[in-house]
């Protein structure tokens, strides 16, 4: 049933932009918001953040992460610590890898 | 093609299913308002809104979706036992939500265990802050940590606390509501130390769901470790899912911040969760399996629609099995799961699902 909710009415996670809009609205922004907020730090309409094939491109170009893995390309931590800077927020975990390793990022 | 004669296919709440008249539909949906109407005190639907949810109730597709540029986020609750518990998937937790992030392309994921309470989270929560630790080095998406308060779990013989459900029947009114009272601050305590170890195993988020399963009593306690959860770490995110869509009075006298809980139907509970610093709220309106789907989304979508145009916070609705308008079985039929998300976006205003 999830997967029916992802495939009827959800972003599309890393497939698209669903993912950062997501933080966004978990910081309590509505989604109207959180869209405008993503697209801004993007450089793209909001109609794009839904887009796979657009948001292939820019995240491939921002190296954030993308569904298919490519050699030397971001994922996981390294992905979210540039995903962070991306949207001017900190993310927990960005924030305890930054400590463990003893660096400001 | 059945529809062509004024016959369309729907189903009723446990799922079984149905033909009805576009008449029938109309009645259902009027009737399924009217109780959100009289029982929530909700504002009924405009016209507009009625009638476009008679037309998604009667779109031939089998699964319909939402207009383009209406999607909103998804998440979950009882994330990483749905693949590797309750399907019998051989894989670990972490790959579940790998698999959620790489293949089914989820917008958020909740990390969580088997024994989905609060309380029993504490044996095993460092065990479950490694998991929440390595997933979070090899994911993008948001994770959240999810279970219940649970607070029933409190009650003697498995907790310190005597059971206010043996009480009550015994005309012990003021001793019930004592044992809820020790009980949910036992419970805050435990949702508090189980919420920080994960925040600081760097959890993006923490989930109290069905909150108030066990009263106005089992909700207080989710509030206030909220409140104390989201002032001590401002960057984790906390979400509530409620257990029912009006808060069981079983104390009856409980408030937060001056506000009395029991009776709380979902315009007022999101405004109670956001006094507590969450910042996304998860309204649950349950199904009734002897009425119809039509019936059942229509209740559900008045009372959503009621919280999105008070909230001052996401609104995320349940719309899992036997909530939000969803049929009351294990195998939910897609055709009204998928109509259920684009009502819930394009008619409820939801923020997402």
């Amino acid at each position: 049933m999830a997967i029916m909710h992802e495939m009827a009415a959800g972003m599309g996670g890393i497939r698209t932009a669903g993912d950062m809009v997501a933080r966004m609205v978990m910081k309590g922004m509505k989604i109207h918001a959180a869209k405008e907020y993503v697209a801004g730090k993007l450089g793209c309409s909001v109609f794009d953040l839904s887009d796979s094939a657009k948001m292939k491109e820019i995240r491939e170009s921002l190296d954030i992460g993308t569904v298919v893995l490519r050699p030397r390309a971001s994922s996981g931590m390294a992905a979210k610590i540039k995903i962070a800077e991306l949207l001017d927020i900190k993310i927990p975990s960005v924030e305890l890898f930054k400590k463990k390793i003893g660096i400001s990022l | 093609m059945n529809h062509l004669k004024d016959n369309y296919f729907t189903r009723m709440g446990d799922g079984e299913g149905i033909w009805m008249s576009k008449t029938q539909i109309t009645e259902e949906v009027l009737a399924g308002i009217e109780d959100a109407v009289n029982k929530g005190k909700a504002q009924p639907m405009s016209g507009g809104d009625v009638d476009y949810l008679i037309e998604i109730l009667t779109m031939p597709e089998k699964n319909v979706s939402v207009e383009r540029g209406c999607e909103g986020i998804t998440t979950f609750d009882a994330g990483t036992l749905k693949m590797a518990v309750r399907s019998g998937l051989p894989i670990d937790s972490t790959t579940a939500l790998l698999i959620h992030e790489r293949a089914l392309c989820s917008d958020t994921m909740e990390l969580c265990n088997t024994d989905y309470s609060y309380k029993q989270l504490k044996n095993i929560v460092y065990e479950e802050a490694m998991a929440m630790e390595r997933a979070q080095m090899n994911c993008i998406m948001p994770i959240f940590y999810g279970a219940m308060p649970n607070m029933g779990l409190y009650t003697k013989p498995d907790g310190p606390v005597d059971n206010w459900s043996e009480l009550l029947p015994q005309g012990k009114v003021l001793e019930a509501m004592d044992a809820q009272e020790k009980a949910a601050e036992l419970c805050t305590n435990d949702m508090v130390y189980i919420g920080s170890v994960l925040a600081e195993s760097g959890a993006c988020g923490i989930q109290f769901d069905t909150a108030g399963a066990s009263g106005d009593a089992d909700l207080l306690a989710a509030l206030q470790a909220s409140k104390i959860l989201s002032e001590k770490y401002p960057d984790l995110s906390i979400t509530m899912g409620m257990a029912n869509e009006f808060t069981l009075g079983m104390h009856g006298k409980l408030k937060f911040e001056g506000e009395r809980l029991a009776g709380q139907y979902p315009a007022k509970q999101v405004k109670t969760v956001a006094a507590a610093g969450v910042h996304s709220y998860g309204p649950v309106v349950n199904t009734n399996s002897s009425k119809s789907f039509a019936w059942n989304l229509a209740r559900s979508l008045t009372h959503v629609q009621e919280a999105t145009r008070v909230a001052s916070i996401p609104v995320l609705p349940n719309v899992g099995m036997g909530v939000g308008g969803i049929p009351l079985t294990t195998t939910s039929p897609t055709d009204c799961s998928t109509r259920a998300s684009k009502a819930m976006l394009e008619i409820g205003k939801a923020d997402g699902l």
